[in-house]
């Protein structure tokens, strides 16, 4: 049964993961995501969960490590200075081979930065973090109700490709409310297809879960497993939502919050007749290439619009791979380019 | 006679001075500050002690304290 | 007539963005009075925490340095090593201390570095919205233990002091109270003497602090400091621990 409720992201986070099935949530307060933790631990006991403040971003992600080694769906949730304090934690999960779920609302940065939102995490969420090749999901909501929805969908890209799935969101979607659709999914019970799971050797061969491979030609051979692994996920998981690119010759690109004001003005821009739309990826690892396989004509021109310096802007660059203009327009530091910035740009960049 | 002079601009409006001052020399102004507090003020009278519990006990360090 | 009471120089006279009746500001102004009285203002420099008081170097008119959360012990560490000249002190919350910097609390403390430690003990995590604390009672009700806090599922206050001054290269360690003038004034005398024995190379030497936080504790600022007096110093006691 569907009931409508108005909820703010990180709040939706929060219940979305618990209709999902997840049971086991470790966090630690950092603005601008205070309202999960705060939420999970009120609901948590609730839903017959495990809720626990760690000390620590760092122990958290560990007791994720834990939580998701015996078997449940696990997932911890900071904001950019304590997501980099997790870095070492999801190698491990990586290297282990653990599904779980990172939820990053981004803040303003490098070092303490501030509490505003920017997408200033974007090279740390899918060129690693953390040390080794690895990689994990990254999805990005750019609504409250997709971001209650992509919960489900991280749970189960996680259970499915025994890996950690990131949320990238950020503290405007953290704070912002909209009505939810909510649904009352079945809960995935404790174990399901995890074989690998520690519950106890009973009946069974003992399972070890690390990621620690000593012997000549082990790592490497467990690596070339890794690499096949995200290949699949490259192959089948890339996603994305498109705006008006049948006709398009200036395609704005942009995710998340930042997503919502380039639609603001594409749609302002088509009802004075301009050819513009908008590819919003939703995975951010895989990068969603196929977009721009599919929409790169002759005369088309590219705008990645990012709260950042400039970092989606590489992933857009190698999927173009030379067959058209990438143009950049970013801020950062809590700063958030402005509709009217977008389209001065736009205005400077098609003559 | 001892007194003391309040910095009325940095009052919060905690009230800690009145709750710790042993003669109650210490009220509530009337007025708005720009903080949109009403900050607290010297009732100026001769039961002052100079014992600076106001001053101490101020988190805002507004309270001077003369004897 | 002689003004016996002012304003300490290495305060900045500004306005503090503390809540009305927080304590940071009456132990802000209590380092401020004993860096004056030391004459130590121009070999100080202080390690602000991640909390409440992260902009503390906007208030004191010395050198300060930031420290992510719970490393100011090692921030500090490298500052003192480097230069065993400058006083150095860390001034931190709960959190800071005891939750992520527990470890490097520890350590600190185990080196026996010649360091002042100023602990702020307010029983919750301000900064980001009331949460609990390493330090918040049994049955106090925080953002994060809604129905209040529950020694299974949470265990109990940490008394890191008493923790530390089991280790040998401690020197001192005093818990105090803001909780009136007798207790400020005694809160500013263990100050005084924990950055005396740095000073003096005496070594590490840390001063608890119980401070009211009106805000999340639900509670006029008069109401906290009585409930610092009469239900905070059972748990965490006061006096000279080490």
């Amino acid at each position: 049964m569907l009931k409508k409720i108005l909820m703010s992201g990180n709040e939706a986070l929060a219940e979305g993961a618990i209709q999902a099935g997840c049971s086991f949530y470790a966090g630690y307060p950092i603005t601008p995501q205070n309202e999960i933790p705060a939420y999970m631990a009120r609901r948590m006991p609730e839903a017959k969960g495990v809720f626990i403040q760690a000390e620590s971003e760092l122990a958290a992600i560990n007791m994720v490590f834990g939580a998701s080694a015996a078997g449940v769906r696990a997932m911890t949730s900071s904001s950019s200075p304590g997501i980099s304090l997790k870095q070492e934690g999801i190698s491990y999960l990586a290297g282990a081979q653990l599904p779980c779920v990172v939820v990053n609302m981004m803040r303003g940065g490098p070092g303490l930065g501030n509490i505003a939102p920017a997408q200033s995490d974007y090279f740390q969420a899918t060129r690693g973090g953390g040390h080794g090749d690895y990689h994990c999901i990254v999805l990005a909501p750019a609504y409250v109700q997709e971001a209650y929805d992509l919960m489900f969908k991280a749970f189960d890209l996680a259970d499915n490709y025994w890996m950690p799935v990131i949320i990238l969101g950020d503290g405007c979607l953290g704070q912002m409310m909209e009505p939810v659709l909510t649904q009352n999914a079945k809960r995935k019970t404790k174990n399901a297809k995890k074989p690998w799971a520690l519950t106890g050797c009973k009946d069974r061969i003992p399972n070890v879960v690390k990621s620690f491979y000593l012997r000549e030609g082990d790592l490497e051979r467990f690596n070339l497993l890794l690499q096949n692994k995200y290949r699949q996920v490259q192959q089948k998981e890339q996603l994305y939502e498109g705006a008006f690119l049948d006709d398009a010759k200036i395609i704005l690109i942009a995710y998340g919050t930042m997503a919502r004001v380039a639609k603001s003005v594409v749609d302002r821009l088509r009802q004075k007749g301009k050819k513009i739309g908008l590819i919003r990826p939703i995975s951010l690892w895989p990068f969603p290439k196929k977009a721009f396989t599919q929409y790169t004509r002759r005369n088309t021109q590219y705008l990645v619009i990012e709260m950042s310096y400039g970092q989606m802007l590489e992933d857009v660059e190698l999927a173009v791979n030379g067959k058209a203009p990438v143009e950049f327009l970013g801020r950062s530091g809590g700063g958030i380019p402005t509709e009217k910035e977008i389209m001065d740009k736009i205005k400077k960049i098609s003559g | 006679m001892p007194r003391i002079i309040i910095d009325q601009k940095r009052c919060k409006g905690c009230l800690l001075c009145i709750g710790f001052c042993p003669k109650g020399s210490i009220a509530i102004d009337k007025k708005l500050n720009a903080k949109g507090v009403r900050p607290v003020k010297f009732k100026n009278n001769a039961d002052c002690l100079g014992c600076a519990m106001c001053a101490v006990m101020c988190p805002d360090c507004c309270i001077e304290v003369y004897k | 007539m002689k003004q016996i009471f002012t304003h300490p120089k290495s305060l900045r006279k500004i306005s503090t963005h503390y809540c009305p009746g927080c304590g940071h500001g009456i132990a802000h102004r209590l380092i401020s009075e004993v860096v004056d009285e030391l004459k130590i203002r121009e070999k100080v420099v202080g390690v602000a925490p991640v909390g409440c008081a992260v902009v503390a170097y906007d208030y004191w008119d010395f050198d300060c340095c930031e420290a992510a959360h719970g490393r100011a012990l090692a921030v500090a560490t490298g500052i003192k090593r480097s230069r065993p000249d400058i006083v150095v002190f860390t001034y931190q919350g709960d959190g800071d201390l005891a939750a992520i910097g527990t470890n490097e609390t520890l350590h600190a403390a185990n080196r026996g570095e010649n360091l002042t430690v100023i602990f702020i003990n307010n029983a919750v995590y301000g900064m980001t919205g009331g949460q609990m604390a390493p330090t918040t009672l049994l049955g106090q009700k925080t953002a994060t233990t809604p129905l209040g806090r529950d020694s299974k599922l949470q265990g109990y206050p940490l008394r890191i002091s008493e923790i530390l001054a089991q280790l040998p290269a401690v020197r001192y360690i005093e818990r105090v109270a803001l909780s009136s003038p007798k207790e400020v004034l005694k809160a500013r005398g263990a100050i005084k003497e924990a950055f005396q024995n740095q000073i003096d190379h005496l070594g590490f030497s840390l001063v608890e602090i119980l401070s009211p936080c009106p805000t999340y504790w639900g509670l006029s600022p008069k109401a906290a400091m009585d409930w610092i007096r009469d239900v905070m110093v059972k748990e965490f006691p006061l006096g000279r621990i080490k």
